[in-house]
């Protein structure tokens, strides 16, 4: 089994990671919210937001040539883009970094796809595990409702299509939803995730969300330091 | 055909008939020269012939050669982008024509992409992993072996210029493009070395004509073609 390192830097690293429709962007959007505006050096990537890789990405997904195995190549270029010039050097200059998506996303996504577990894990393994991965825990069929309700039209790779689960994307994307939450469950323990039911209301879950993170960081070290200049 | 490691999922070895001959050397080696005399070698047999190389993907080609340019991309970040351009080739160009029993001249392979983030600090055995588990097993890789001396004067001729990247300038081995591109040369050469103990590759003399190093190429090859049967 490939290791994956746990960093030694000053800043945090905090990612939300569940299914499409848990609710998780929401509650990271809330945490950051609230550790701006309690004045801490806090910093957001999104998953696949990459300026320069994001013009083949989408080209790839448009024209859809992309196999599993480029699909993962991709993605995996896209988080390094963010990984090389943002997320590392901002825990090195002690931010708090909050990550929607991770790296278990590709897990749960290229397993699924077919590829090799390990081969994807080595491919990740440059970059560190978060100190804290809140897990956004709910049942498929209430992701899958909230999905459905609010953006009927699901795009190909969302649905899951190029898997060929099934000719209509809803019953695609419901299977290929089931498979990534069996793929949640099963890192849950090994990469130790802090686990938020995801069917609470959003405030309930946004409090327990803060108080971990209150219990596992100590906060007063990550204070904008630049604040008392001005 | 087989794969170094675990393989590509939805690929079935065996169904891939053609054969797989990789030609790698530095720029200036006579890669494209030798690339194109045994096409038309082959193709004078009767052999149907498909060339690839670097940084031609439909996927991602054009976008690695702007990153390239603007000198933008972080290191782990541009192997992840040439991977990705590698894998796409693999994919939608080398194994259908293996499939269809054509054989693919490829002009570089993994190893020029492994030495080149070896020498730049890349862990060697991410990379290793990351290529060799998708990667075909060539039927022949040749090495074209020229003194970096000589590849100096080729590269003079042909371009009138050394290439930035060929000269591992990004590297800082020296703030003078030829001390740089000599330097660099000379330890790609030995990962190279290293490369082949692992993978076992045919170092060939390039320090010769053109034409006599094709005909010892195509001396070699002749070995692997497929056997035709009848008159």
């Amino acid at each position: 089994m490939i290791a994956l390192k746990k960093h030694d830097r000053k800043g945090r690293l905090i990612a939300v990671e569940g299914l499409d429709g848990s609710g998780k962007s929401t509650q990271i959007y809330l945490l950051k919210r609230w550790l701006e505006l309690e004045g801490y050096k806090v910093f957001f990537t999104e998953w696949n937001s990459s300026v320069v890789v994001k013009s083949a990405t989408k080209k790839g997904k448009k024209r859809q040539l992309l196999t599993s195995t480029t699909f993962s190549l991709i993605h995996c270029t896209d988080f390094a883009d963010r990984y090389e010039r943002q997320i590392w050097p901002l825990l090195c200059a002690g931010y708090i970094v909050l990550a929607d998506r991770y790296m278990f996303t590709a897990f749960a996504r290229d397993s699924a796809r077919g590829c090799d577990p390990l081969w994807v894990r080595n491919m990740y393994s440059f970059a560190t595990v978060p100190d804290i991965t809140f897990y956004f825990k709910v049942p498929p069929a209430v992701a899958i409702d909230r999905i459905l309700e609010s953006r009927p039209t699901l795009k190909y790779h969302e649905a899951g299509m190029d898997l060929n689960l099934s000719q209509d994307p809803y019953q695609s994307f419901r299977i290929f939803q089931g498979m990534i939450n069996d793929a949640y469950n099963k890192m849950s323990r090994e990469f130790n995730f802090t686990t938020i039911d995801a069917s609470k209301p959003v405030d309930v879950q946004q409090k327990r969300v803060r108080r971990v993170v209150q219990k596992k960081i100590d906060l007063p070290a990550y204070k904008l330091k630049a604040r008392s200049i001005v | 055909m087989r794969f170094y490691g675990k393989g590509l999922p939805n690929v079935k070895p065996e169904e891939l008939i053609g054969k797989l001959i990789v030609i790698e050397g530095a720029d200036g080696s006579g890669r494209s020269t030798q690339t194109r005399l045994l096409t038309n070698w082959l193709e004078g047999k009767g052999h149907g012939t498909v060339n690839v190389g670097l940084k031609r993907s439909n996927l991602v080609g054009t976008q690695l050669a702007a990153a390239m340019e603007g000198n933008t991309l972080s290191p782990i970040t541009l192997s992840l982008f040439y991977a990705t351009d590698f894998a796409d080739q693999l994919e939608n160009r080398i194994i259908p024509a293996l499939k269809a029993g054509f054989i693919v001249i490829a002009d570089r392979y993994i190893y020029t992409l492994m030495a080149r983030d070896i020498l730049r600090g890349g862990n060697r055995e991410w990379l290793q992993k990351l290529y060799s588990d998708i990667a075909l097993v060539p039927n022949a890789v040749f090495f074209l072996d020229v003194a970096p001396r000589f590849l100096i004067e080729r590269n003079f001729s042909k371009k009138a210029g050394l290439d930035y990247w060929e000269s591992g300038m990004d590297i800082r081995l020296s703030r003078d493009i030829f001390t740089s591109f000599i330097k660099y040369q000379g330890k790609l050469r030995s990962e190279f070395k290293r490369l082949q103990e692992h993978y076992g590759f045919e170092v060939i003399n390039g320090n010769r004509s053109p034409r006599a190093i094709s005909l010892d190429l195509q001396r070699k090859i002749e070995k692997i073609l497929p056997q035709t049967t009848g008159t």
